[in-house]
């Protein structure tokens, strides 16, 4: 793993099925005294209100047309998801706004991907970097495959597509994370990644992962 | 011999070793499929831009939702024959959202009729109501014929239309 984002790996039936689908990641390293449940800094406090300030109904209703949102919503009908039930990311996050009044504060880590993604439109997800072993990447699903290492972890079934490391599915690509997987607030160590789909430029994904690492660095 | 037996009969026939035509149909196959993939993903793609489109100007008449949609078990590699569905039921979703938008046009254009002659003609559109979201305009109110002076207007026949904002 790197501090510098990391193009993944991607299974051959994937990437011929879904050419211009990838992952990228990028480890970071936490000062030992920030916690990532704790409550934001001012400087991310204020840039959550002014996102929201930003994100009005008229751009709301508009986001599903915009490239980067548009590259979304196709891919997840490409691979059998309706977005008008399982939203993108970043149609949720915005209707998520629209219900709340405002893009609401909930703690360090979410809230430093919440802007990513608002920023850029391509989403984020954090892992415990102690949890994962070795390279990130997106394949199908095997036969009896937990979510997970835990043995409480949902079975998957066969041929659901999933980001992985060299042991196990971690996370259901654009979905839950596996079980034990997620950033604690004593986790030392993140592992971050975003997911290109064709249609989004690597140079988004790349710089969702250098803002989250910059916000939780305390560099940006 | 019939000719669907004489099909049989000849696939059973083959020999061990596959023949020319054979070897060329396998390789030709996946191509074949793989192109076919393409174009279906392609159509998807024009299709979800059209819907998203339509659903994004006609906003909020139009519900994006589509109640006849399949919820597949999560995100997988679709076969062929589940990426012509994704396409026929998006196809279909198009068509219906079309004739929503084609019949939400023909209300608002009715309505706009109406209310031109509402204006002319008060007296004959006695406490008749035109919500201005049928007009296409998309804000709360209502223009409405009513009695000017109240009992009195409503005995000597002096009608007006007023907008009432209705706003909360």
């Amino acid at each position: 793993m790197s501090e510098q984002p990391l193009r993944g790996w991607c299974e051959r039936e994937v990437q011929q099925e879904l050419p211009g689908l990838g992952l990228m990641s990028v480890t970071v390293e936490l000062d030992g005294s920030r916690s990532l449940t704790r409550a934001s800094p001012p400087a991310v406090r204020s840039r959550l209100r002014e996102l929201s300030n930003r994100w009005r109904g008229a751009r709301a209703v508009h986001v599903r047309q915009e490239p980067i949102p548009a590259a979304y919503r196709v891919f997840f009908r490409q691979i059998g998801l309706d977005p008008d039930i399982a939203r993108t990311p970043i149609e949720a996050a915005v209707l998520e706004r629209m219900i709340d009044g405002g893009f609401l504060s909930e703690g360090l880590l979410a809230d430093v991907l919440t802007i990513a993604l608002i920023d850029t439109a391509v989403p984020v997800w954090a892992l415990d970097a102690d949890q994962v072993n070795g390279p990130l990447g997106i394949r199908v699903s095997r036969a009896q495959e937990r979510l997970g290492r835990s043995a409480e972890g949902p079975g998957l079934g066969a041929g659901r597509l999933v980001v992985a490391d060299a042991e196990c599915p971690l996370a259901i690509l654009f979905g839950q994370l596996g079980p034990g997987h997620e950033p604690s607030s004593s986790t030392q160590r993140l592992t971050l990644f975003a997911v290109q789909v064709a249609g989004v430029p690597a140079l988004h994904a790349e710089e969702t992962l250098w803002a989250c690492r910059s916000a939780l660095v305390g560099e940006g | 011999m019939a000719h669907t037996e004489q099909l049989v009969v000849d696939r059973q026939g083959r020999g061990l070793w596959p023949s020319a035509s054979d070897a060329c149909f396998e390789q030709a196959r996946p191509t074949a499929d793989r192109a076919a993939r393409e174009a279906l993903k392609g159509q998807i793609a024009k299709l979800e831009r059209e819907l998203s489109g339509l659903v994004a100007h006609t906003f909020p008449h139009i519900s994006p939702h589509d109640q006849a949609g399949e919820l597949l078990s999560g995100p997988r590699l679709l076969s062929l024959g589940d990426l012509e569905r994704v396409r026929d039921r998006l196809a279909l979703r198009v068509g219906e959202v079309q004739g929503e938008v084609g019949e939400r046009a023909a209300l608002e254009r009715r309505s706009r009729e109406l209310l031109r002659r509402m204006k002319l003609e008060p007296g004959r559109y006695k406490c008749v109501r035109v919500p201005v979201a049928d007009l296409g305009d998309g804000h709360c109110g209502v223009w409405e014929v009513r009695p000017r002076l109240g009992l009195i207007g409503m005995l000597a026949g002096w009608w007006q239309v007023k907008l009432s904002s209705g706003c909360p």
